[in-house]
């Protein structure tokens, strides 16, 4: 455990280890070296497959650094994860390269890192939404968009949608889970539904 | 003459077929309600006469947005949320995503706790392959198999009913622990289960395993190298078909795996008969695990006693000031884990379950994000599945076994 993280940060000297609860090695990673850094752990390290993409918004408060992406690899031969966090360089355009040429499981993680968070993945083959549908106006899981939805119309090409069908907010208060009293100071601390449209 | 004679008949080439075609080729959508598709999935296919050249899933229609609701509620009330992610195997992903909450606060679960949680998950995995072997024998036209097997699932579902409450929708698992002990007598209704299991399930092996018709529709069909199967991020025995031996519950062993002696099967040559063997060998090697964790069942407490963790005993909170206050703190601001980031995968029936859960240290998660087989799984059929004939299609589907439900969260 302690040797892969010796090496990768004698390898790359911009790394930054991350401290984590569950002692999975992490580093924090600049998004314009995420690619030679991913390719070093598929052709040195063993690591072949991509286990997982984890878009996150950290809040306006982090500034241009707000989006990133934290990519956690594993190594069927070694049988151990390592988890390396990348950050966008602007939180008005965010982007990050595409590692869809060392690992084919990238393809669709980036799209819904896409389609969610709205990070672009440079030279992705087809970087399209996946959970949305396309033409749909947001990237829901930014922590300024509303739990209870914005309103959108349904695309035109959607079958049996002839008269212009729209996604309307949920009823209720702006939405199911929104608090009744989230107006008052006392009740936005203590009721955690209440978080709705807040930003980090 | 009648009138009849004279009339011109001509058969019309069909609208749809004609507007479809891109020169030789057509594109043909399956679904998104088609039975062969196992849920709402839509796969845009472009066929060359019945050779699929180009295949496009697509996913999202019962996209829920779950990581946005974890996002906005305590962690115990996004259990009942985790139960709709694979909803055949529902105690599965309780335990994935208590383990990784227990991960982030550093929480290490009695061993009575981790048994039954085991005996839960080994159930579940039984019951969701059940529902898979079925659903890809009925696939291939071998409808007895289905009844067969929806019998043996039925019984599971009557224990879990005994267990839990609930059939489907078992929301067993609390942070720190379970939601209640396991009745009087459970353990030998799980063991009386076993018992019957094994021959029923060598009667279902026998009944197509060695077909010769199954063999030739799964035999070299939807072959998957095991480089691509790395490459594509499958897990599970989809991964473990293509003789990989990767089994997270031996490998990074969480829940005490490693004290149970159990086998993980591999396939050779990675195409859809090798992962339907690999599943039926994986349903006796969970009953094999059943045994041991009956056997060696542990007394003692099913969850930690942290009282800013775990809900007080109810005729204590009646009674006692302290832990009313406990019992309101945790209902309402949920439990008090420290800020951090976890990740954690568990060995489901579909797949390696993964959580991320970055916690700013409250009762709600920062972020949860899910990291489902089932969609990693559907990715790799762009590749897989183009070179294969239209009948083949169902097939190759049946024999990933993925569900939506977790697909698209």
């Amino acid at each position: 455990m302690m040797e892969i993280k010796q090496k990768l940060a004698e390898e790359f000297p911009f790394l930054k280890p991350r401290e984590s609860a569950d002692g999975i090695v992490g580093f924090d990673c600049p998004g314009s070296e995420l690619f030679s850094v991913a390719k070093a752990l598929k052709s040195k390290f063993e690591f072949q497959t991509l286990t997982d993409i984890a878009s996150v918004d950290m809040g306006k408060a982090a500034g241009n650094a707000r989006f990133g992406a934290v990519y956690h690899f594993f190594s069927h031969t070694k049988k151990r994860y390592v988890r390396i966090a990348a950050a966008c360089d602007s939180e008005n355009d965010p982007h990050l390269p595409s590692l869809t040429p060392l690992y084919k499981g990238a393809d669709w993680l980036e799209r819904e890192a896409f389609d969610l968070m709205g990070i672009v993945f440079d030279s992705h083959p087809s970087l399209r939404r996946i959970l949305m549908w396309e033409g749909y106006g947001y990237h829901p899981l930014r922590k300024d968009f509303p739990l209870s939805g914005r309103e959108a119309p349904l695309p035109d090409t959607f079958e049996g949608n002839e008269d212009a069908t729209e996604v309307v907010p949920a009823p209720e208060e702006d939405g199911p889970f929104h608090s009744p009293s989230a107006g008052s100071v006392f009740a936005s601390g203590r009721e955690p539904r209440s978080w709705d449209g807040k930003v980090g | 003459m009648s009138a009849m004679d004279k009339k011109e008949f001509t058969y019309p080439e069909p609208a749809e077929l004609a507007s479809g075609r891109i020169g030789e080729k057509m594109i043909l959508n399956v679904g998104p309600s088609h039975p062969a598709t196992h849920g709402v999935l839509r796969l845009k296919l472009e066929l060359d006469a019945d050779m699929v050249t180009r295949a496009d899933p697509m996913v999202g229609y019962l996209h829920r947005g779950q990581e946005k609701l974890a996002e906005n509620m305590t962690y115990n009330q996004f259990i009942p949320f985790t139960d709709r992610l694979d909803y055949l195997a529902p105690i599965c992903n309780n335990v994935a995503f208590a383990q990784c909450v227990e991960k982030l606060a550093g929480i290490d679960v009695p061993p009575r706790c981790k048994a039954i949680r085991v005996i839960g998950c080994e159930l579940s995995r039984i019951a969701s392959h059940l529902v898979g072997l079925a659903a890809y024998g009925m696939d291939a036209g071998a409808w007895t198999v289905f009844m067969y097997c929806y019998t043996q699932r039925e019984k599971i579902m009557t224990l879990f009913e005994q267990l839990t409450g609930a059939r489907l929708t078992a929301s067993y698992t609390r942070i720190g622990g379970l939601a209640r002990d396991i009745p009087d007598g459970w353990l030998g209704n799980v063991s009386a289960f076993c018992s019957q299991f094994l021959p029923a399930f060598d009667e279902i092996d026998k009944l197509i395993t060695r077909n010769r018709i199954f063999i030739d529709r799964t035999e070299g069909i939807g072959v998957i190298s095991a480089e691509d199967a790395m490459q594509w991020g499958l897990t599970g025995p989809n991964l473990r078909g293509s003789g990989i031996a990767t089994d997270l519950r031996k490998d990074v062993p969480y829940l005490g795996y490693e004290d149970y002696e159990f086998d993980v099967p591999i396939g050779v040559h990675g195409d859809c008969y090798d992962r339907w063997l690999v599943r039926i060998e994986e349903c006796r090697q969970s009953v094999r695990i059943i045994r041991q964790a009956i056997e060696k069942m542990p007394d003692g407490p099913y969850k930690i006693s942290d009282p800013r963790i775990v809900l007080p005993e109810k005729d204590k909170v009646l009674r006692n000031m302290e832990d009313l206050i406990n019992n309101f703190m945790i209902s309402t601001q949920g439990p008090a884990i420290p800020a951090g980031e976890a990740f954690f995968e568990a060995d489901n029936p579909k797949g390696a379950l993964g959580f991320y859960i970055i916690s700013k240290g409250a009762g709600v998660p920062y972020r949860v994000k899910i990291r489902a087989p089932s969609f990693l799984s559907l990715s790799a059929m762009q590749e897989v599945l183009p070179g294969h004939h239209m009948s083949d299609v169902a097939i190759i589907l049946g024999s990933m076994d993925f569900v939506l439900g977790e697909c698209d969260r």
